[in-house]
């Protein structure tokens, strides 16, 4: 019989493999007696899925700042950039 | 092209990829060097830009292959003396088997969530998961992220990693138990 530790191994890693027979089976018979595990299975997916669709709003991060200081310093490094370009084109 | 296109570039999407960045580096310096590294690239590049892909969405799929490139040399760098590999995954094994009892029961009664997110912001929900990666391993950070993340498939992080199939799959149940248990801990406060 399995126990917890072995059932969440196997919730784990069925996200990321094909489980066997053996261990699909064995896992049912698991879930269907413990309702942590049948929560830590709800989790997991959960966590998948609000990663993956940005949670509600559907975008990536925004809540840091660049810096004053690091702006002025990428905005002096593309200046370069820039008329090296025209620089060489000419 | 004006001068000044990439310098608004920078205005616009400097903070949103410098976010992107930091989520994934964890360091503020590093994360501002990606982001130039990013706009140097998209300068040199500037004339495959489609116009049919948000600008937003082009840059940020160029500091995607910096990440990568980062993830790489990382996870090729020889563990230091003062950190060797078996050490971290020692501390790793300890701290997933802490949410177990002796005889594999949960130590701690897990929680349902519900719909407790919908109380999050987009903002508030990032810096919360950019917070619980940070509890794991940096190693297992960059695992959990390529995979749940970047939605890559297994066989391709392993061989972008240089590690074995069962490798990741540990690393990754104990990543889920190390996020499961932090984000509880947030959610449910």
């Amino acid at each position: 019989m399995l126990n917890c530790k072995d059932a969440s191994r196997l919730i784990s890693e069925g996200q990321d493999r094909k489980l066997s027979q053996r261990e699909k089976i064995g896992l049912r018979l698991h879930l269907w007696m413990c309702d942590s595990c049948r929560l830590f299975e709800k989790q997991v997916a959960h966590l998948r899925q609000a990663l993956r669709r940005g949670w509600s709003g559907g975008d990536l991060p925004t809540d840091k700042q660049l810096s004053e200081e690091a702006q002025e310093r990428i905005r002096k490094v593309l200046k370069e950039h820039s008329n090296d370009d025209s620089n060489s084109s000419t | 092209m004006s001068i000044s296109e990439p310098e608004r570039w920078l205005e616009e999407h400097g903070s949103a990829l410098y976010s992107f960045a930091f989520l994934h580096v964890r360091d503020g310096h590093r994360a501002e060097d990606l982001v130039q590294e990013t706009l140097l690239a998209a300068l040199k590049a500037r004339e495959r830009f489609q116009g049919n892909a948000s600008l937003r969405t082009w840059l940020t799929g160029i500091l995607k292959h910096k990440i990568m490139d980062e993830f790489r040399r990382q996870s090729r760098e020889a563990p230091t003396p003062d950190s060797p590999e078996d050490a971290w995954d020692a501390a790793e094994a300890r701290r997933a088997a802490e949410n177990f009892t002796d005889s594999g029961r949960w130590s701690q009664p897990l929680t349902n969530w519900g719909d407790s997110e919908q109380n999050f912001s987009r903002d508030q929900f990032w810096s919360l998961i950019e917070q619980c990666l940070a509890a794991l391993s940096p190693r297992m950070a960059r695992l959990f992220v390529l995979r749940e993340l970047w939605e890559m498939e297994t066989e391709e992080v392993c061989k972008e990693m240089a590690i074995t199939p069962t490798n990741l799959w540990t690393t990754l149940h104990r990543a889920r138990l190390g996020m499961r248990q932090c984000l509880e801990k947030n959610l449910c406060a």
